[in-house]
């Protein structure tokens, strides 16, 4: 097929033509950075806890008024949790990964450091990592007479012996030596040991940055649940909804005069915390697609006035041998030209919009990987749009070329 | 000569169904998300005190010690509990109320009702007056109560007709946290949005449902919710004299020298607790309007800043090509122009009616875009963001929305209609 006829055409009809370029680099815009929006979006929702998800149900209690017996009642809920059938292990937790409330503290490897790491601060009962299915990589587990209660530690009668940390953390606090064995100031003047390292353990929220996101420890300090807040259950993932049934009347036998503000599995937890991200992408998915459907628009409205206009042409053309394959091909290439020319000044408008965005919104760089999605979306939506009005023109009899007008 | 042209216009309009349907469609789509994220980014930035929030100021001081490497160009959000007492007692505003959040453990009376958390504010007696909250029955508690820590509380209706079934509940007795408290008066529907005298608890939502004099809360150890930022290790956070601060203070002042003056007096309060060793920094403060401070907290969430760009962008999409069809639509009127022409219309005279045309399919465009709207806002508030349910469509706003499209449209329809009446009479008629 040759290219001067249509460019020929297209040079005649130079403010439609440049409409529709001008229309395809826009759309292209939009929807390149859009596409990149929302894929940022997904992949920040698959963000690892470091838990395991589908076997956690975290159960958020209170008392009311003092309660002077807290500690010896959390023992009796944790036991009484643990009997419901399907749990099989349960620890009280001052936070969960994505529950957004957090404790955090700021941590260093030499004392009055005023140069400080922002670090999730974990602790529970004995079981907790056991409960969340947190592996520890390297070194060992609490043992059971490290744990010290929260109380003495903050009226100074004892002092947590030992630390967990993250991967991450340990990275970036140890990044030439083991981490294990070494000293850590977490809670005043005197260090805890590094005994283990656990792979990941989420925060609860990214208030402190994106660079603080692998930064957690974990503390062997005891607390009533007055204080932590959370139990946490490890079920079988086929029982969790059973144990969720019995959670409040366990929890009730014991005592009536407390609130259950909440009973869910993990992925309740999850599902709430990147809510926001979720109806971002649907939004900009929706508004990609109704983008592309008014292009699509566009280019029918243009393409059926042109086939309109050219009707006389396309006889003539058919009367002297051209196929209505050739006719159709003709316009398809048409709008891929036209298109191509919409693209790649898109592809420009698309960087531009981007650097602002970098600025304004704290938006990373565009990839190269998210162009071709959106030229090959305008491409496609250019060939569909076009294919109607074409077999249109495919459709007109050769006679006309012998018709006056 | 206007009847004529819309006559014209609508002929015109229906001998083509297809073009036109597709530019109202383009219109409505590009107004629709447009004025659908508009209307959010409006609620969201609405006065939370109107007529007031030129006169009420957020007190900020710097009370940190000089040593920790902390920026000293902005102080601390919230005071300290110290500061904020005697920033009270000083009373040099019109009206001054300190304040924090808390949670209130509720047992009602009622047998049917188990004990429940409501979103509670622990403050001073200025606090109704100042922020302009409605009694639907009683009144606030007074400046004596403040002192005397009174057993007092100030509830909204919605949680006294969950707890009564009725709001004539003056005088009657509530269990708050194990103690009992005198109920002195209940708010009507207050919705303060943004929350901006505390941003920290929450910023759009339905607000506190408890009210209760700060220095009972603190007399009884009631929970309390909100931030607190710590300088040293304090294993009592609320206590006077703790290195924390997590009060909210705020004065009304009513004119721009009592702004002035209590700058100065802000200044010299910092000077003489810094000779009085408790402060160790040049003094900083600030005094923020209800305006400033939103701004400076950038309550509006950016994802809705980025919504309504994005929406914008699809308006310019929709507009150029509107500006497409309606060039289709004139040049392929060219005999008709012709004609009209060598009958002695002059081309203002056509320019205008193919003007007029384009007005009607931004008119039906707008209308069609308000249904958009209507359904894009339902969309909305069927989001789980806290700010999702205020989002409406008022009045305002319906009618910006039909403006929008009429104006946009008639813009896009400049150039195709200069285009339009370029047709010499004469060509056109030669031809059959």
């Amino acid at each position: 097929m040759h290219l001067h006829p249509i460019l020929s055409t297209l040079r005649r009809h130079r403010t439609a033509s440049a409409l529709i370029v001008l229309e395809i680099a826009v759309t292209c815009a939009i929807v390149s950075n859009t596409v990149f929006l929302v894929q940022e979006r997904l992949s920040r929702m698959n963000n690892s806890s470091g838990v395991v998800e589908d076997e956690l149900i975290v159960v958020q209690l209170t008392g009311i008024g003092e309660k002077p017996d807290a500690a010896a009642a959390t023992e009796v809920d944790l036991s009484a949790l643990r009997s419901i059938p399907g749990v099989r292990h349960v620890a009280t937790s001052n936070m969960v990964p994505f529950g957004n409330s957090s404790w955090n503290t700021s941590i260093s490897t030499i004392p009055d450091d005023p140069n400080t790491v922002n670090s999730a601060m974990y602790f529970g009962s004995q079981d907790l990592l056991e409960v969340m299915g947190l592996q520890v990589t390297a070194g060992r587990d609490f043992a059971p007479e490290e744990y010290v209660t929260l109380d003495d530690v903050q009226s100074k009668k004892a002092q947590a012996p030992a630390v967990i940390i993250t991967r991450g953390l340990a990275n970036r606090l140890f990044p030439d030596k083991p981490p294990i064995g070494q000293p850590l100031y977490v809670l005043g003047k005197n260090p805890q040991t590094v005994v283990g390292v656990i792979e990941h353990l989420a925060r609860p929220n990214e208030g402190t940055g994106r660079e603080n996101a692998a930064y957690a420890i974990v503390l062997p300090l005891l607390a009533p649940y007055t204080v932590t807040g959370n139990y946490v259950l490890r079920a079988d993932a086929k029982q969790a909804s059973q144990v969720l049934t019995s959670v409040d009347t366990t929890l009730n036998r014991i005592d009536r005069g407390r609130v259950i503000m909440g009973r869910k599995p993990f992925a309740e937890i999850r599902r709430e915390y990147f809510s926001q991200d979720r109806s971002l992408a649907l939004l900009l998915t929706g508004v990609s697609i109704a983008l592309l459907v008014v292009t699509a628009m566009g280019i029918v409205g243009l393409a059926s006035f042109w086939v309109q206009q050219r009707t006389r042409q396309i006889g003539i053309r058919r009367a002297l041998g051209a196929s209505r394959g050739d006719i159709l091909r003709y316009f398809l290439l048409e709008n891929f030209i036209l298109a191509t020319i919409g693209i790649v000044l898109g592809m420009a408008l698309s960087y531009g919009i981007n650097l602002w965005l970098m600025k304004a919104y704290q938006v990373a760089r565009l990839p190269g990987t998210v162009l071709p999605i959106g030229a090959a979306l305008l491409w496609l939506v250019g060939q569909l749009a076009v294919l109607g009005p074409a077999l249109r023109a495919t459709k007109i009899s050769p006679a006309i070329a012998t018709r006056a007008t | 000569m206007f009847a004529y042209y819309l006559h014209l216009a609508l002929r015109s309009l229906g001998r083509n169904r297809v073009i036109t349907a597709l530019m109202v469609l383009a219109i409505a789509f590009g107004v629709g998300a447009s004025m659908t994220t508009l209307t959010v980014l409006r609620t969201l930035s609405a006065d939370p005190v109107p007529g007031k929030s030129h006169r009420l100021f957020n007190v900020q001081l710097d009370p940190r010690p000089a040593s920790r490497s902390m920026p000293s160009t902005e102080p601390p959000e919230q005071l300290t509990r110290t500061d904020a007492e005697a920033l009270i007692r000083a009373a040099k505003a019109e009206r001054q109320v300190m304040m924090s959040g808390g949670n209130a453990a509720i047992e009602p009376t009622r047998a049917d009702l188990a004990p429940f958390f409501a979103d509670a504010r622990w403050t001073t007696a200025d606090f109704f007056v100042m922020f302009g909250a409605p009694f639907a029955a009683g009144t606030p508690w007074t400046a004596v109560d403040d002192e005397r820590a009174a057993r007092v509380v100030v509830i909204t209706r919605e949680l006294a007709e969950k707890l009564f079934g009725t709001i004539e509940i003056i005088g009657r007795s509530l269990r708050v946290d194990g103690t009992e408290m005198r109920i002195v008066g209940v708010l009507d529907t207050w919705r303060v949005n943004p929350h901006f005298y505390d941003l920290n608890t929450t910023v759009y939502g339905t607000g506190e449902q408890l009210f209760a004099p700060f220095s009972t809360s603190r007399e009884l150890k009631l929970s309390r919710s909100g931030t607190t930022d710590c300088w040293e290790n304090a294993p009592e956070p609320e206590a006077l004299g703790a290195p924390c601060t997590w009060v909210q203070l705020w004065v009304e002042l009513g004119s721009m020298s009592a702004v002035a003056n209590y700058q100065d007096f802000l200044t010299s309060y910092s000077q003489d607790q810094r000779r009085a060793g408790r402060f160790e920094r040049e003094p900083t403060i600030r005094l923020r309007s209800v305006v400033d401070w939103l701004a400076f907290k950038q309550v509006v969430p950016s994802d809705v800043r980025l919504q309504t760009w994005i929406a914008l962008g699809f308006l310019i999409v929709c507009l150029i090509n509107t500006i497409g069809l309606l060039l289709t639509k004139f040049l392929r009127r060219a005999s008709e122009v012709g004609v009209r022409r060598a009958l002695g219309a002059s081309k203002r005279e056509i320019f205008t009616q193919l003007l007029i045309e384009a007005a009607v399919v931004g008119l039906a465009g707008g209308l069609v875009g308000l249904l958009f709207t209507w359904i894009g806002l339902g969309m909305i508030r069927s989001q789980p963001t806290t700010y999702a349910a205020l989002a409406r469509l008022d009045l305002p706003m319906l009618g910006i929305t039909i403006a929008l499209a009429v104006v946009s449209s008639i813009l896009a329809g400049v150039f195709p209609a200069w285009r339009g009446c370029q047709v010499s009479p004469s060509i056109q008629l030669k031809s059959p």
